[in-house]
């Protein structure tokens, strides 16, 4: 059973469909018992940083998630890959979960368009098991304004847009993708079935 | 770099398509969801849902199409058509679109555009202009199927409609549309070059040719067409094969070989 993390922010319907389609059993949740139950957790997101963090702490998600991650596969997803780090800059500094070390920062990309919104080629950095079985070229789906910075060796994939995007990020068991594979066709889906097949 | 888009679009009443469709293997012609499969598996890089209902049964109809598409298609969809309030959105959104289009009801009240991006982000606030020349270089928008002239300046319109929070222009040329006689270029770099959001270029496609001038003539990001897919003329495949050999960015099919036969 996969845990789709329910607190107050975002479409979590596109990633339930696509677990759906892959006939992986999920459910949406902010109970903490169901999510203490589930083998792995999927934490969604689309929205602001700060209010999102805001949201994990008022309902204590947060401490919650820090300890399920310690002995389950966590995949964060846009936003939910960016609170994965240390701390962010959007608007104001705030802290993140602290699963993965590193930091958000807006995209630095002077003369191309901010939202970055479109398919991108990701390449290769360092293999990991979500990222098996996919080619370098390969391209998914991005909608967003920060990145994480990060050092290479928590990076799997990544894409360019204006420098270097951290595309799909991982430390352990935590893993985390900035572009939405939910929505990235065939390429996506192969790496939420990866997630999910996990042991 | 992003890749450049091509997005068939739908025109929905009712919940069926209206157009014609040409396709092989669909069980069922004229449904929508179908329609939507089949593009995606074509490498549709997003789908467009133009919703022509009139009555407000069939906006029900319409919600239910989205939801169901979104089940099976997991690639970006944009809904369009008769929106009118933030409530519209929120409805749409929470079917499974990604993004919504408005037309008509942002040129009548232009906060719609800033309501909608302040609660659910730019990146779902899709704005669609109608636009005509009026005169050399000089475009107006049009609403109602480009019967009316608002007396706007398309120009204005769009760079206002940037600042008030839409994530992207879907802009129709009401001169090229229906002619397939290619995209209207000289309108786009009006518009392309007076905007830092993604511009989709629509109407007056005819050939393969027409989307290679486009992308390699203009900085237009997207292209959308719905005839040309519609009646088999083209496969959405096809048109990013020739772009790809043209050295445009596109996002080619994994399956390209196995399941077209091209090399």
């Amino acid at each position: 059973m996969i845990a789709i993390i329910d607190y107050g922010a975002g479409n979590l319907f596109s990633v339930k469909n696509a677990l759906d389609h892959l006939e992986f059993e999920s459910i949406i949740t902010s109970n903490p018992l169901e999510i203490h139950a589930a083998d792995k957790l999927i934490l969604p997101g689309v929205g602001a940083f700060p209010d999102a963090m805001r949201l994990l702490k008022e309902t204590t998600l947060d401490e919650l998630i820090c300890e399920e991650a310690k002995t389950k596969p966590l995949l964060g997803i846009c936003l939910g890959m960016q609170m994965l780090f240390e701390r962010s800059f959007e608007f104001t500094e705030t802290k993140g979960l602290g699963l993965i070390p590193g930091e958000v920062r807006a995209i630095e990309a002077p003369g191309l368009k901010i939202p970055n919104i479109g398919w991108s080629e990701l390449f290769l950095e360092n293999e990991c098991p979500l990222s098996e079985g996919i080619n370098e070229g390969d391209m998914v789906y991005y909608v967003h304004s920060y990145q994480a910075v990060t050092d290479k060796k928590y990076i799997s994939l990544y894409s360019e847009y204006g420098g270097l995007v951290p595309g799909l990020v991982f430390r352990d068991n935590v893993f985390g993708t900035q572009f939405h594979p939910e929505k990235s066709g065939k390429v996506g889906l192969h790496m939420l079935k990866n997630f999910g097949e996990m042991k | 770099m992003s890749a450049k888009r091509i997005i068939p679009c739908l025109d929905v009443k009712n919940g069926r398509v209206v157009k014609g469709i040409n396709f092989v293997g669909i069980r069922e012609v004229g449904d929508p969801v179908e329609c939507a499969i089949e593009y995606d598996r074509q490498g549709a890089d997003e789908i467009v849902f133009l919703d022509i209902t009139a009555t407000h049964e069939g906006r029900g109809t319409m919600v239910d199409v989205v939801r169901k598409t979104a089940q099976n298609v997991f690639v970006p969809l944009t809904v369009g058509g008769g929106i009118r309030s933030v409530e519209d959105f929120r409805e749409l959104l929470l079917a499974g679109a990604d993004k919504v289009s408005v037309n008509s009801a942002a040129v009548q009240r232009p906060e719609l555009l800033s309501e909608a991006a302040t609660r659910f982000g730019n990146q779902c606030v899709v704005l669609a202009i109608d636009a005509k020349m009026i005169a050399p270089g000089q475009y107006h928008v049009f609403v109602n199927g480009g019967r009316i002239d608002t007396g706007l300046d398309a120009v204005e319109w769009a760079k206002k409609a940037e600042r008030l929070g839409a994530g992207e222009i879907l802009l129709t040329s009401m001169d090229a549309d229906g002619t397939r006689n290619g995209f209207d270029l000289a309108m786009l770099d009006a518009i392309c070059d007076s905007v830092g959001i993604p511009v989709i270029a629509s109407g007056g496609c005819g050939t393969v040719g027409h989307f290679v001038k486009l992308f390699e003539e203009t900085k237009a990001d997207a292209a959308l067409a719905a005839s040309i897919f519609h009646y088999g003329d083209l496969t959405v495949n096809q048109v990013k094969e020739t772009l790809w050999r043209r050295k445009i960015p596109v996002r080619m099919l994994e399956i390209k070989e196995a399941e077209y036969g091209i090399v």
